[in-house]
């Protein structure tokens, strides 16, 4: 049972820079639906807010600084919502 | 109350009393062990109820044609009997019950991480079987759409679908708080000593249980909110008029509900791991084995799901993959039936009540499995879907599985529990009894649904006649040997001759402990150093 | 009888935050369903879902996510703020949150209210009148803009309650993972937006 509240201690400075990034990443998102990919736009749009996620996790939800178990549930997570999609998606594919 | 001048003997859990007293000292208990049994005694009362149904469905089926109900009332009962069993009894049942009550105690902890948050998903599990109840008696009558609440017609039938599915919404919660719970404590709360690896099996299996009820609850949650969606606001998710699918309904439903039924079972192999080495005196044959396919079983569960659906329409590549995964997933617990089967092997057996119970189960759990690997295979189940063979198939296993490790497991930590032992000759007349009624009501249907004869319908055709008289005749003994053993149980709490600290000589931390336990379990958190079933 | 038997209280910070993430991923796995829902009736629908999406306000959208951002990053400085011991900071910090929040449901709720007024809600005639797509790419927008809307009200009261914490000192430099967990609770309801906004505001 350890109470030692993990010292490490984020700066305000990184927040703001994360901050930053994060809404550099929003308008980007925005800018690429303006180009005509066809199909690819709007996974361009999903890729920034993929990028943005991991953003939020690693810095704002401390996922880089805690025990490396976190992160592995949340990829483990995201892999099995992602693997029951496709799953899903091999009905609705071939049908 | 005369003071003696020894030292005064620590109470027990049960004749405790903190702040509360009586009867509030139970329903406000954070205790994980007045929890379990509050659990307990709920269950004894909501599994009456959905037993009665069951027999009352066994009484109309005696004949063909109205026997004692007309079509609609059939249809409630089997619905209301499903939401009640899968719902209130198996899903909830080993986690709840023994769950609460061993695992601090076989992991040489307290309690549990979070004793406030598991009174709650206690009055969480009243609140929603309460809510689900209420839609029996409501304007509209009682649900009749399965416990499955299949769309289109889940949102179309006038009946009172929003308590009913209301209610498994708040009763998910429940699940997932206990999940919560249980995984940090295996996690934060291990004694001294006990590694991973050398933590006993029924805990291992209440771990895979708990990651279960945390990652699928969640998904029936959302999709039960679709249905209340779909009926008060016409939102179109399953509505064909409106461009939904009732097959997504259908994808949406069994990506919960199948792992649900690996909820059920795993806890109950934990269980049977538990018993076999201690009436075998020896240690358990491939621990290593059942831990890696106990969390095979959950992973892989998860990817399983269309096999309830193979005649709904979905796509051949759906088919063939959930055909071929299903068959995958049997081999863990193939793995495991082998596992225990050679521990007996040369061992020194005592026949103890839990360990006939254990034995049975291996009987019941492999023709349920054997059936489910025949409903597995697509060019059969084209034939066997929706028919009393699937009925069978699910009450060998759900009921010979969760529902025997279940009693086997009463059996076994009967004399913790409560202090005193029950009577053993009573313990096994009933369950002589049972077992013959069990079979003798279930087999049959695996040869009704063969021939013909379908699912969830409260008439058929005079050639079915004959196996169904032996059904439900099987029922009446079955509900029979049901009533001695409940009853010895319940006598015996108060009149049996009281237990020792270990009368099966187990090796598991809980038989170290006074029986019943002390509030705190342990005065000392033990340290341990040898694996669990060190017998030699 | 009564006796002199207790359970110590136990603390375990790490283990509460242990639960708090399991919960996350409950809420994941919560908002995964519709996902699965949407990305069905996407693949099935997606010209009817493009043109239904140019119903919607990017604007609107754009300024929701911000906020939401920026309201991430207030939660999360004021973890960093009251290990540093600076109550008022933590406080103030905290309240930003919440008012961004509510600014957020403002914007949320003149959204609804216009897509209500011209006809578009579930079960409406306008929407009858429309492609199945349409009345799908509705079905979730609402669905999903509403279960979300209903998390940042838990979350606002989490919040909310937490800075009481704050306030009376049994939230402070060396006690605070529950702190911790409320923002990590705010965080979630950020992640979601965050995919919710190209989903429905960016498919055109």
């Amino acid at each position: 049972m350890d109470n030692g509240q993990h010292t490490h201690i984020v700066k305000y400075k990184t927040f703001i820079w994360v901050l930053l990034v994060l809404l550099v990443f929003t308008f980007s998102s925005i800018a690429i639906t303006e180009l005509e990919l066809g199909v690819y736009t709007v996974t361009g749009a999903l890729l920034f807010a993929s990028l943005k996620s991991v953003i939020v996790l690693m810095y704002f939800m401390h996922l880089k600084f805690d025990k490396k178990f976190y992160a592995i549930m949340m990829a483990g997570i995201i892999l099995l919502l992602t693997s029951v999609i496709i799953v899903t998606f091999l009905d609705y594919l071939y049908r | 109350m005369i003071e003696t001048h020894e030292r005064e003997a620590t109470p027990s859990f049960l004749e405790y009393q903190g702040r509360f007293k009586g009867l509030m000292g139970w329903i406000f208990s954070t205790d994980h062990k007045r929890i379990g049994l509050l659990y307990l005694y709920s269950m004894l009362v909501f599994f009456s109820v959905a037993a009665l149904l069951g027999l009352m469905m066994k009484l109309e089926l005696m004949a063909p044609g109205k026997t004692i109900m007309g079509a609609q009332t059939y249809n409630s009962f089997f619905t209301l009997h499903g939401i009640t069993m899968i719902f209130l009894i198996v899903v909830p049942g080993l986690p709840a019950v023994f769950g609460n009550f061993f695992l601090p105690i076989m992991i040489g902890a307290k309690d549990v991480a979070f004793p406030k948050l598991n009174l709650i998903s206690w009055w969480i599990y009243i609140l929603g079987a309460l809510i689900a109840l209420s839609a029996q008696f409501m304007d509209g009558g009682a649900p009749d759409t399965g416990w499955t609440f299949y769309a289109p017609y889940s949102f179309k039938t006038g009946t009172n679908m929003l308590p009913a599915v209301t209610g498994a919404f708040v009763l998910g919660f429940s699940s997932i708080v206990t999940g919560i719970n249980f995984i940090v404590t295996m996690h934060r709360m291990r004694a001294p000593g006990m590694k991973w690896m050398k933590m006993p099996l029924f805990p291992w299996a209440l771990y895979g249980t708990s990651w279960i009820q945390v990652l699928a609850t969640p998904i029936v949650g959302v999709t039960l909110l679709m249905v209340v969606l779909e009926r008060t606001m016409q939102i179109g998710f399953f509505d064909p008029a409106l461009g939904g699918d009732p097959i997504l309904y259908q994808h949406l439903f069994w990506i919960y509900s199948h792992p649900a039924v690996y909820i059920m079972i795993l806890p109950a192999m934990g269980v049977i791991s538990e018993i076999i080495p201690t009436f075998a005196r020896k240690t358990i044959f491939g621990y290593t084995a059942i831990v890696v396919s106990t969390l095979a079983i959950a992973f892989v569960g998860y990817f399983v799901w269309g096999h309830h659906m193979f005649t709904s329409g979905m796509s051949g590549v759906a088919l063939y993959t959930f055909s071929i995964l299903t068959f995958l997933v049997a081999i863990p617990s193939a793995i495991k039936i082998f596992n225990w089967v050679a521990t007996l092997h040369k061992a020194s057996i005592d026949m103890q009540t839990p360990f006939l119970w254990a034995l049975c189960f291996l009987f019941v759990f492999m023709i349920g499995g054997l059936s489910g690997m025949v409903l597995g295979a697509l060019s059969a189940n084209v034939h066997l879907h929706d028919t009393a063979f699937v009925v069978a198939h699910f009450h060998y296993i759900v009921f010979g599985g969760t529902g025997f490790a279940f009693f086997g497991a009463v059996h076994y930590w009967y004399p913790k529990m409560f202090g005193r032992m029950f009577d053993k000759s009573w313990a096994n007349i009933g369950l002589a009894i049972f077992f013959t009624g069990f079979n003798a009501l279930y087999l049959p249907m695996f040869y009704l649904g063969m021939t013909g004869m379908p699912r969830r319908y409260y008439d058929y055709v005079e050639k079915f006649h004959g196996p169904n008289i032996i059904s439900s005749l099987g029922a009446i003994l079955m509900i029979a040997g049901l009533i001695i053993i409940i009853t010895n149980l319940v006598r015996s709490a108060k009149h049996g001759t009281k237990a020792e600290k270990d009368p099966w000589k187990g090796k598991t931390l809980e038989w170290t402990v006074d029986s019943p336990p002390s509030l705190e379990n342990f005065e000392e958190i033990p340290v341990v150093t040898h694996h669990p079933y060190k017998y030699d | 009888m009564t006796n002199h038997a207790h359970i110590d209280e136990h603390r375990d910070d790490e283990g509460s935050k242990t639960g708090m993430w399991i919960f996350i991923f409950t809420e994941l796995l919560l908002f995964g369903g519709l996902f699965i829902v949407y990305s069905v009736y996407r693949y099935l629908n997606p010209m009817a879902f493009h043109l239904a999406a140019e119903e919607l306000d990017p604007f609107i959208g754009t300024v929701n996510t911000v906020i939401l951002l920026v309201s991430s990053m207030t939660i999360a400085m004021a973890i960093t703020s009251i290990q540093l011991k600076k109550k008022k900071l933590t406080l103030i910090l905290m309240g930003v949150t919440v008012l961004l929040a509510i600014i957020f449901m403002v914007n949320k709720y003149f959204e609804w209210t216009g897509k209500i007024s011209h006809g578009i809600f579930p079960g409406s005639e306008v929407l009858h009148q429309s492609s199945q797509g349409e009345i799908l790419f509705f079905g979730l927008y609402y669905a999903m803009t509403g279960l979300h809307a209903l998390h940042i009200i838990v979350g606002m009261g989490f919040i909310g309650y937490v800075m009481w914490l704050v306030k009376t000192d049994d939230v402070k430099h060396d006690d605070y993972v529950i702190l911790e967990n409320s923002a990590l609770y705010w965080h979630l309801v950020d992640l979601i937006w965050i995919f919710l906004f190209p989903l429905f505001y960016l498919i055109t």
